[in-house]
């Protein structure tokens, strides 16, 4: 068996798909650093990051299909599912196989994994955006954290950035253990090793809170039970909108 | 300071406001200015979902609820007996802002009751709007209801602090309005109507001149219509929909099914519950008229001036013109392909992509997400030739066929904000 390892960067990964096509090996699978121990028989051939060969790779997917195309490689390359890689490198290989732009060519297996999987990611990347509570700490800046399914605050981080720019905040993967720290200026990757944070809800511990932190809470629990119409109750919905596994690091599900 | 009194406030304010359903706060893109709290973005973002399963996007609240008016389907009609109270602006502005930058809303959905007067109520809601925005550096979403009978002046002030303005039509006829809510008539109403829209379109004309100028209700206009209060048929309503989408270039039309708050006015009907399957339908048709090019006329019509509550609009009309069909997915522009039962505006729009490379099948259609229980009847492509199409059957028929395989209706109900809304982005 053939395989093939990367640094689990999406450079990393760019690289060895670059590689990969120059010195003419075809992978039967593709691992990131952090598995490598998971194959006791196979030795992983390891291939270091080069950004320029990377960049090659994304400048060829955006030429040979479309810039959105390209972002739709990306999330499903974060997406972190087991096969997501080969999917990639599959489609890389019909992309300079076929002399049109596939993209849009459903018939096509890869193209159809692609956009269902891309869809996937978008959806829980929107749900971050949409589901982050901040807790305002002792030193009036901002904190949240929660176990997204898929590798998606990089993909939101914008968007964070912009709205929130006059704050400094943090927001955190607890199941990968990094995040972003904002300071008004900049936003910057991070990671802890001694977080004081309750891992069951993502609640800050209760000295670091801000005075008014509790009161705000109450609030916001009190105003989301006093907008439900009783009539209208419909909960199957309401769990198909708000998924179960996000309900302990809501403050009004709390 | 948070008192006890903020939270009985905010429980008795938020509690009136929760019966206007309009929670979209998308249709503006606002990037964030240095220095200055908020954006918007042009999606609108839900941030959590009630237990009803309607999306709470914006912090909905109303300045007071005490009211001189007396509108009998309202819970916050005068004759009521009912808990009050009132927000100072600067309280309402706080607690938006304490809710914003802890990610718990988009932004601030702010009607009230009216209080002596309407010029006077415009002022508090302005003074609202305006402490947010000064003082707060606040640049997230802002929807403001306009009080009718307001003046000009207090409209066009409002309109330059919010994002969107609203002022409700409630009920689809002028007589039904005017037997249930007696100080209110359409020239009131219609009047701020007409005013917002062209002074929208004014002042897009001066700024293309002038990309100075600011923008005004830069997300546009809505408007609510109440459903099932009274007896106009969908066709009234659907047309009122219709033009002023078309005349008055709202952004959107929101219809809730009547919630029997005062059962004891012997004006309003007796409901065992709210008509939420017709309200839905409702939406499935306003869905149809601004996404799927299709016409009121389309939809209803003098013969059938109600929407069938057992089969959507579309299916309706297909049953209804089964000389249009079976349209060929491999042929059909974009348009037709948009009319058949089952193939929605993602996949019309992967079908056109796709055959260009090979003709589709059956397989295919179900791999781009066309709905083949539905669209089977109304399609031919290249192998699904022999089936049963809606030509040779009776139309009858096929609603029997449908029929037979479907859940029983009445237990659907779709979210007032469409997550396909939310989701379009990516269907492009
Ligand atoms: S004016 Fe508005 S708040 Fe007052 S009774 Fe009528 S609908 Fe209710």
């Amino acid at each position: 068996m053939t395989l093939l390892c990367f640094d689990d960067t999406f450079d990393g990964f760019l690289t060895l798909i670059f590689e990969s096509y120059r010195l003419k090996i075809i992978p039967d699978k593709i691992i990131g650093k952090s598995e490598e121990q998971l194959f006791l028989f196979s030795r992983p051939v390891f291939i270091p990051a080069e950004a320029e060969k990377s960049d090659r790779v994304w400048n060829k997917i955006i030429e040979r299909t479309s810039k959105d195309n390209a972002d739709r490689i990306y999330r499903v390359f974060m997406s972190e599912v087991p096969g997501s890689r080969m999917l990639i490198y599959e489609f890389i290989r019909l992309m300079t196989e076929r002399n049109y732009n596939i993209e849009a060519d459903f018939t096509l297996r890869p193209v159809l994994e692609i956009n269902k999987l891309h869809r996937k990611v978008a959806r829980e990347a929107d749900r971050i955006r949409m589901f982050t509570r901040f807790q305002k700490t002792a030193e009036k800046s901002y904190f949240a954290a929660f176990s997204p399914q898929y590798n998606v605050l990089p993909l939101v981080i914008n968007h964070f950035t912009d709205r929130f720019s006059d704050q400094e905040w943090i927001i955190y993967d607890l199941k990968r253990n990094f995040g972003f720290y904002s300071d008004k200026k900049e936003t910057s990757r991070i990671s802890f090793t001694d977080l004081p944070v309750n891992p069951v809800n993502g609640q800050l511990y209760e000295s670091f809170h801000d005075p008014e932190e509790r009161s705000f809470q109450e609030l916001w629990r009190k105003y989301y039970n006093s907008i439900k119409i009783e009539e209208r109750s419909n909960y199957k919905l309401h769990r198909q909108m708000l998924p179960r596994r996000f309900w302990r690091y809501l403050t009004e599900k709390g | 300071m948070i008192t006890e009194k903020i939270f009985e406030k905010l429980k008795i304010l938020a509690d009136s406001a929760k019966y206007d359903v309009s929670c979209a706060s998308s249709g503006t893109e606002r990037p964030n200015k240095p220095g200055m709290i908020g954006n918007a973005s042009a999606w609108g973002i839900c941030h959590s979902f009630s237990e009803d399963g309607r999306c709470i996007s914006l912090m909905k609240v109303m300045q007071s609820n005490n009211c001189i008016y007396d509108c009998a389907y309202c819970v916050n009609r005068r004759s009521n007996d009912h808990p009050r109270a009132s927000f100072t602006p600067q309280e309402v502005s706080d607690l938006t802002i304490g809710f914003y930058r802890r990610n718990y809303i988009e932004g601030l959905f702010l009607s009230s009751g009216v209080l002596r007067n309407p010029d006077y109520t415009m002022e508090q809601m302005i003074s609202t709007v305006k402490d947010l925005r000064m003082r707060h550096s606040y640049n997230g979403y802002i929807h403001m209801k306009v009080i009718p009978g307001c003046s000009r002046e207090l409209i066009l002030e409002a309109g330059s602090w919010a994002d969107r303005l609203s002022v409700n039509m409630e009920i689809a006829s002028e007589e039904n309005l005017k037997f249930l809510a007696p100080e209110k008539n359409y020239e009131g109403i219609l009047k701020p109507i007409r005013m917002i829209t062209d002074r929208i379109s004014e002042n897009r004309e001066d700024r293309r001149k002038c990309r100075k100028v600011n923008k005004f209700t830069p997300a546009g206009q809505s408007t609510q219509l109440i459903v099932g209060a009274t007896p106009e048929n969908d066709r009234t309503i659907l047309s009122l929909a219709g033009k002023l989408y078309s005349h008055r270039k709202l952004k959107r039309v929101y219809y809730s099914g009547y919630i029997p708050v005062n059962d004891y006015d012997r004006r309003l009907p007796v409901l065992s519950s709210p008509p939420l399957q017709r309200e839905h339908r409702l939406y499935q048709a306003d869905w149809l008229l601004r996404f799927y090019g299709f016409s009121v006329d389309e939809i209803v019509n003098e013969q059938h001036p109600d929407l069938d509550l057992v089969f959507d609009p579309k299916m309706n009309y297909a049953l209804r013109n089964p000389e249009l069909f079976p349209v060929d997915v491999n042929r059909a522009d974009y348009q037709m392909l948009l009319k058949v039962p089952g193939i929605g505006v993602h996949s019309a729009n992967l079908i056109v992509s796709s055959r260009r490379y090979s003709r589709l099948n059956s397989d295919h259609l179900k791999k781009i997400g066309v709905v083949m229980k539905r669209a089977q009847y109304f399609i031919t492509c290249n192998e699904l030739g022999p089936l049963r199409k809606v030509t040779g059957l009776d139309p009858e028929l096929v609603r029997h066929l449908m029929l037979s395989g479907q859940k029983p209706s009445g237990a659907i109900q779709l979210p007032l904000y469409q997550p396909a809304e939310l989701y379009d982005k990516y269907l492009k």
